[in-house]
């Protein structure tokens, strides 16, 4: 302990030390992912999304319409194209609902991860400004476009219903599989934010990776339809390659739950079994990866911003 | 004032809010300012060079509970870093900052403002960012809004907000946050003469309510206005630490004083080993050209020199009120200039004198021996003289050039030498006036009191 610049300074430290009780206050140790208090983070965490919420709701004239309307109008596309291009479709039972059902969940897949590589830059001026924990900034962009998802999944459930759906006891499997969405996107969304800090071109990048996942996932296809094929030699599955991947593994869960044996589980999709246990293992190594990262680099992303 | 908890409710009042203890930063700022995948793809094992920039370097101190203590310093001189430090906003690379107390920190007004938000949302986003519960923070909210003047326009969204209502509005939350310590940017302070107004009149309350406060600022008005106590820092090191009233005089120094700031410089270079870039980037090239002396301060511009050689300055200085050269004056003290005059022809009766100018190239002082003793002899080849004036200084705190000459007894330059050298007067009370004289304030009562009280500065 070096000598402190004041007798002030001087004088408390050296009685603490005689007396052998705490004469300083709390050590001040910088900022961190967590905090130290986890309510506190809760409590920003959840500020802050309701506030960006109500922004996107009061913001534009629309409003709540405009928040319903845009996987509406991309599944009237979709469905307009797909259905007289390939009539066979069709056939598949709760089509509509089920391409509604894709694009809601890409959309909360999308919004969550696309949102949160920009999400520490955005929030520069409050993590530059105020110590608080940092986790707060990339967890309430997931809150929020979980608080989307939830609006958007009423006019699925209206689909299914006007579909001829009837409830089931697997609607109830809904919030677990949401549950797991959420926790691989934030594990993407934790991930991703640091990444951006230090280089760049993640943001286009994942731009990329997010489309490619668009079409490499079956949102307006059936995971049926999706047959082997031989690539560059090697034979592929490519249905139970698509599948790997959590979001899909979760979409095709949730088909499952709502609308009947008619769409296949996650298990029986990717081959069976234990199989399944690899969207698992990558989601969870997703979280655990994404959080390590995230926490690494908080103490010092106020100044690398 | 409300707003504040007692000062230490719950915190024993033996332990000082504030000790900082031997603290470190660096910062590494890498040379290409933006990195991408790309390439640390295509050059997977390549270490981006980065340049140091040791932003603290060994900073202890310790703040008194109620205390207002101020940390000044040049730009660039850490003062920022160490608010963010003891913030909890960066990280120290080494040594401790202990609090005691609840602590809130103000660098900017309104964090988390957001324009398309009513006031209401704000102001409760704000409170909570600075700290509060959301609960908390509601309950607070009328008190706040009542604070703020603003009860009309609660609905209203802030970008339809006057700047004075946003101060307001950002003020009235931020002393509603019940800190026992503030740490607080002078950033706050920036904006037009009303908004700064607005702010020292807050700052005025805070201090009047005896929370501990920290305020950083390189205005040396408002410390010398708020602070009991000051640190002033100079390239990551605390240079001095005490009363306003020194700690202003030393910075005035360091601001103007080349010969301090060298010195400054110095010895961070031989502490660093030339560890920091930055503090080589700093040192500032001395006046060349300006004869035997050191820095003029406009080292570019050629002096221009009149005579017709009979006789030759070859060297003038300052002296201070002990007769040592100077480079640096204090406003108050006896002061003096003087000159070296070497003679390459025999001269009679010649005149010596000086012209002082301040950076506005006002005259302030014409001085020479033509009123005094105009004839002081012959002076033959070979012949060196120095000659002297001493005055008491009364000029206001700024930057002096002064024009030595030599004249023959009927006229004519034998040599004059424009603006030859230049010196800081430092002082610690900053007005505009040209001239800081000697004066005092009386202020004299009616009846029944006691005729006068005094103010003697």
């Amino acid at each position: 302990m070096s000598a402190p610049a004041t007798p002030q300074a001087r004088q408390p430290l050296e009685n603490g030390a005689r007396a052998g009780a705490p004469a300083l206050g709390r050590p001040i140790k910088g900022p961190s992912a967590l905090g130290s208090d986890p309510k506190r983070l809760w409590q920003l965490t959840w500020m802050l999304a309701t506030t960006e919420f109500k922004l996107a709701f009061f913001g534009s004239a629309l409003g709540y319409l405009w928040q319903l309307m845009r996987p509406l109008l991309l599944f009237g596309v979709i469905y307009a194209v797909i259905s007289s291009v390939i009539g066979k479709l069709a056939s598949v039972p709760f089509y509509p609902t089920a391409l509604l059902l894709g694009i809601v969940l890409f959309n909360f897949y999308g919004e969550s991860s696309g949102g949160g590589v920009a999400s520490l830059i955005n929030r520069e001026n409050l993590v530059r400004k105020i110590q608080f924990p940092r986790l707060a900034v990339p967890l309430a962009i997931v809150l929020t476009a979980l608080f989307n998802l939830v609006l958007n999944l009423v006019p699925v459930f209206i689909f299914l219903l006007a579909e001829g759906g009837r409830p089931r006891l697997s609607w109830l499997e809904l919030p677990l599989l949401m549950a797991m969405l959420a926790c691989f996107v934030t594990g993407l969304a934790m991930l991703l934010s640091v990444a951006y800090v230090r280089y760049r071109d993640v943001k286009p990048i994942w731009e990329v990776v997010l489309q490619m996942t668009f079409y490499a996932s079956p949102i307006f296809y059936p995971i049926t339809r999706v047959h082997s094929t031989t690539i560059l030699g090697v034979h592929v599955n490519l249905a139970h390659v698509l599948m790997a991947n959590p979001f899909v593994a979760v979409l095709q869960q949730a088909r499952h739950a709502l609308f009947g044996p008619g769409h296949p589980t996650a298990a029986s999709a990717i081959g069976g079994g234990a199989m399944i246990l690899i969207p698992i293992a990558i989601l969870l190594v997703t979280l655990i990866v994404g959080f390590i990262a995230f926490d690494r680099a908080a103490p010092r992303v106020a100044e690398q911003l | 004032m409300r707003g504040y908890a007692c000062p230490q409710t719950m915190s024993d009042l033996s332990i000082p809010p504030i000790v900082v203890e031997d603290v470190h930063k660096r910062f590494d700022i890498p040379r290409e300012k933006v990195s991408t995948l790309k390439e640390r793809a295509i050059h997977p094992l390549r270490r981006s060079a980065t340049d140091t920039l040791r932003a603290l370097r060994g900073v202890s101190f310790a703040v008194n509970a109620g205390e207002f203590f101020g940390i000044v310093g040049r730009n660039g001189s850490g003062k920022s870093t160490l608010l963010k430090c003891m913030a909890g906003i960066y990280a120290t690379d080494s040594g401790s900052i202990y609090v005691n107390g609840r602590m809130s920190t103000f660098i900017e007004l309104g964090v988390g403002f957001n324009p398309d938000l009513p006031a209401r949302d704000n102001a409760l986003l704000n409170a909570t960012m600075l700290g509060l519960s959301p609960r908390e923070a509601r309950r607070r909210f009328d008190s706040v809004i009542d604070f703020a003047e603003l009860k009309d326009f609660v609905d209203l969204k802030l970008k339809n907000y006057s700047s004075g209502m946003l101060v307001r509005l950002a003020f009235a939350v931020m002393i509603h946050v019940d800190a026992d310590i503030l740490l607080i940017d002078e950033v706050l302070a920036v904006g037009d003469a009303a908004f700064q107004q607005k702010c020292y009149d807050e700052f005025e309350r805070i201090r009047a309510s005896h929370a501990t406060v920290l305020l950083v600022t390189h205005d040396m008005s408002a410390v010398q206005r708020f602070c009991d106590r000051a640190l002033l820092l100079e390239h990551g090191r605390p240079v001095e630490l005490g009363d306003p009233e020194s700690v202003g005089g030393r910075y005035l120094e360091l601001n103007f004083s080349q010969q301090a700031r060298e010195a400054e410089e110095a010895a961070s270079v031989a502490e660093d080993n030339q560890d920091s870039p930055r503090a080589h980037a700093t040192v500032e090239t001395s006046g060349a050209g300006a004869g035997e002396n050191s820095s003029t301060g406009e080292a570019d511009v050629p002096e221009r020199r009149y005579g017709d050689g009979r006789a030759e300055i070859i060297e003038a200085w300052f002296e201070d009120e002990n007769g040592a050269r100077a480079e640096m004056l204090r406003t108050g003290l006896q002061c003096g200039f003087a000159a070296r005059v070497r003679f390459n022809a025999q001269v009679e009766n010649p005149l010596f004198g000086i012209n002082v100018q301040n950076s506005h190239r006002d005259h302030l002082l014409s001085a020479s021996n033509l009123w005094s003793d105009p004839r002081v002899g012959t002076f033959g080849p070979g012949d060196e003289v120095t000659f002297r004036v001493r005055f008491q200084n009364v000029l206001a705190p700024d930057r002096y050039h002064v024009t030595p000459a030599v004249a023959g007894h009927g006229g004519g330059w034998i040599d004059r030498r424009e603006r030859m050298l230049s010196v800081v007067v430092s002082g610690t009370h900053g007005t505009d006036a040209l001239l800081d004289l000697p004066y005092e304030v009386v202020i004299e009562r009616g009846e029944r009191q006691p005729p006068h009280a005094e103010l003697v500065r």
